[in-house]
């Protein structure tokens, strides 16, 4: 059976990466089947903290329209059809804007004449890479590009058909979040017990609740007092899976290019146990 | 010949909307018989993207040879070119008196956008 966890924040730096990957690795340390995915693909960072070896790369393209001007009747199909405004059809000729296209194919269907076809604009790529037997899966958008939400697609149908695919997901709450969560078989979030970490927490937790996933709350870094931060996961109704303390030696660990979890033993067992908790409420 | 202001009203008395791509709407006149017609924009106030494309391909569409307007982005302006629509931005006051000045000669067409895009 395949489970996928997605890891999200809303407020960035609040420590997706580094708990993902150490989900990851404690899992792996189980013994089970173990799949993580970088969907954070405008800046994907767990190859830098795992030191993973690219295996294999791949150009990720989305399909946009081309449209022949000789079949085309200007009936203005395709543009009512395109929820992204991305085609403009005049008089005499129709523009395609390419970048904002997500390559849904609503123009090609609602063409009445055929006279649109799909052909590939580049994103990015998406890469296979290993980090000591697990396998990471991330995607790279290209410099300038706008479009994260379809590379992120292409990410995640690499997953495999089983074991426990662990997902990094960008910060926000937009396109590129939605794109990372929905249809997750659970959602653990990350935040800061600050003001701005619980107010972001906040609105992720409520677009994670909008995609129908389930999800549950880690507080990272904490500092002794989180009366408040509790207090706010009560009044929104989130379960806490555990709270990791802030330290210094995760910082320093982080800044030489080492794993936490593999070189920091506290840590490493305050994720165990966060992972404890998180396997009973998802496989319970 | 019928140019396009953008307004946030629905007649003449109404007040230029300074942007394009999302203004309320566009009062489309016939500068010789004087008909008015108003082209609502509501759809493309309320997009995530590409509104500006799809308000000049409707004004485009309305036969509009002139759009006189606050400002025009570089998606706007090109399909308004590819359409022969003359763009001319910076324009305040109510759509009559920018229809006057625009008839009196006081303003240059515009030869590229006045403002950058949304998107890369």
């Amino acid at each position: 059976m395949k489970q996928t966890i997605a890891v999200a924040s809303g407020k960035g730096g609040a420590g997706k990466t580094t708990v993902a990957v150490s989900l990851a690795l404690a899992l792996t340390d189980r013994g089970e089947e173990v799949c993580l995915l970088d969907c954070d693909v405008e800046e994907p960072n767990c190859h830098v903290q795992l030191n993973a070896t690219p295996v294999s790369q791949e150009i990720a393209n989305v399909l946009v329209p081309l449209v022949d001007k000789k079949r085309c009747d200007g009936c203005g199909a395709c543009s009512r059809a395109c929820r992204f405004n991305a085609l403009a059809v005049l008089k005499d000729d129709v523009l395609v804007f390419s970048q904002l296209c997500h390559g849904c194919g609503a123009c090609y269907y609602a063409c009445p004449r055929g006279a649109i076809r799909e052909v590939d604009r580049e994103l990015g790529v998406v890469r296979e890479l290993d980090a000591d037997g697990l396998r990471l899966i991330d995607g790279k958008l290209n410099v300038g590009e706008a479009m994260a939400a379809p590379l992120i697609t292409q990410v995640r149908k690499r997953a495999p058909d089983t074991g426990t695919t662990v997902l990094d997901g960008p910060p926000g709450t937009s396109c590129s979040m939605v794109a990372s969560v929905e249809g997750a078989d659970y959602a653990v979030l990350v935040a800061e017990a600050t003001p701005f970490g619980l107010h972001d927490l906040g609105m992720a937790a409520e677009a994670t609740r909008h995609l129908g996933v389930s999800l549950s709350v880690i507080l990272n870094r904490t500092l002794g007092d989180d009366t408040e931060a509790k207090a706010f996961l009560d009044e929104h109704n989130l379960n806490l899976l555990g709270c990791i303390p802030d330290d210094r030696q995760v910082a320093e660990c982080a800044a030489r290019g080492g794993v936490p979890y593999r070189d920091v033993p506290s840590f490493a067992e305050g994720i165990r146990q966060v992972l404890d908790r998180l396997l009973e409420v998802t496989r319970s | 010949m019928k140019v396009a202001v953008s307004t946030s009203g629905t007649t003449l008395e109404s007040p230029v909307d300074a942007r394009f791509g999302r203004a309320v709407g566009f009062l489309v006149v016939d500068l010789d018989s004087n008909e008015t017609e108003y082209v609502e924009n509501t759809q493309n106030l309320r997009a995530a993207q590409g509104a500006g494309i799809q308000a000049a391909q409707n004004v485009a569409n309305t036969g509009a040879k002139a759009v006189l307007t606050g400002h025009c982005g570089p998606k706007a302006f090109r399909v308004l070119g590819e359409a022969d629509v003359a763009v001319y931005v910076g324009v305040e006051g109510t759509v009559a008196e920018a229809l006057a000045r625009y008839q009196a000669g006081d303003w240059e067409a515009s030869t590229g956008a006045d403002v950058e895009g949304h998107w890369a």
